[in-house]
């Protein structure tokens, strides 16, 4: 069995934990994303972008968003399905509508951003398709899990699923160098430092932390609703057995 | 000095934080709502 930490294998202590992380890790966020957006606001107009540079302070975190909660998916669901373990279970069911949303934001503020700069709301381009692949990925977990009343057979076909899909996230990220792509390469994130100057990378990064404790504790606060419905539902079988 | 004036690209740049800001509430609404509704009911029924 995998050592983890007891708060995120015990579902008591998960839940004692979660109660004030939670909210402290919503009032990171808040911080983190009005400093960010304060400085967003600040960074002056892209020279060859203009103001559609601001669009790329919340695009560019919500795109590593929607595969870092992919990879949190898929860890849980492999977690849930190989050990059985009920609370990463949990964590896998409640982590896919937030990646769902946020794969859905790097859509959609992509597509507001393309329209101005490349003439088109949506290019058939490796890094683009990918990313759409990667959100039906969610989707169909998110239908596989609600389509089966038996709630284990669910949780094993949809976890099976979500592990499938972390081959998508190497294709997604090297997309951009395996083929010709319209979509830039990594800006931030490079063995030569960022692509761009501190006024724009800063905020980016700003606003990327605010998203990822905003996930965390949104994260939280579903898996501990997950544990209140397996209560409930453990409840009611109770209830009638008597 | 916040600049707000996005010029001709005003409803792009202010389209992308509409849809952010919609999305992002949308899913600090149904988070919380989750987890109120399933707290209520497992209470509900451990009552009973």
């Amino acid at each position: 069995m995998i050592p983890a930490p007891a708060f995120l294998t015990n579902p008591e202590r998960f839940m004692a934990f979660s109660r004030w992380a939670a909210p402290l890790l919503g009032a990171i966020a808040v911080v983190l994303a009005a400093v960010g957006l304060y400085l967003a606001f600040s960074a002056p107009e892209d020279y060859q972008q203009g103001d559609t540079v601001r669009i790329m302070f919340i695009h560019i975190g919500a795109a590593w968003m929607c595969m870092f909660i992919y990879v949190c998916l898929g860890v849980a669901s492999f977690l849930g399905v190989v050990f059985r373990h009920a609370l990463a279970d949990a964590a896998a069911a409640a982590a896919a509508p937030l990646g769902a949303g946020f794969t859905f934001l790097t859509l959609a503020t992509g597509s507001l951003w393309g329209r101005p700069m490349w003439g088109a709301w949506w290019v058939w381009d490796a890094r683009l398709t990918s990313v759409l692949v990667l959100f039906l990925f969610y989707l169909a977990y998110i239908a596989l899990r609600a389509s089966l009343d038996d709630e284990a057979k669910a949780s094993r076909a949809a976890g099976i699923l979500a592990m499938v899909g972390l081959v998508n996230l190497p294709i997604v990220h090297f997309s951009v160098e395996w083929w010709n792509s319209l979509h830039q390469g990594a800006s931030v994130f490079r063995g030569e430092g960022p692509a761009m100057p501190p006024e724009y990378w800063i905020p980016v990064i700003l606003v990327a932390l605010g998203y990822m404790a905003g996930f965390g504790s949104l994260w939280l606060v579903r898996i501990r609703g997950e544990v209140w419905k397996r209560r409930a539902e453990v409840a009611a079988l109770r209830a009638a057995r008597a | 000095m916040l600049d707000f004036d996005a010029g001709k690209y005003a409803p792009y740049v202010w389209g992308a934080f509409a849809v952010t800001a919609l999305v992002l509430g949308g899913l600090v609404v149904s988070s919380l709502s989750f987890a109120r509704r399933w707290r209520k009911r497992a209470e509900e029924l451990g009552r009973k």
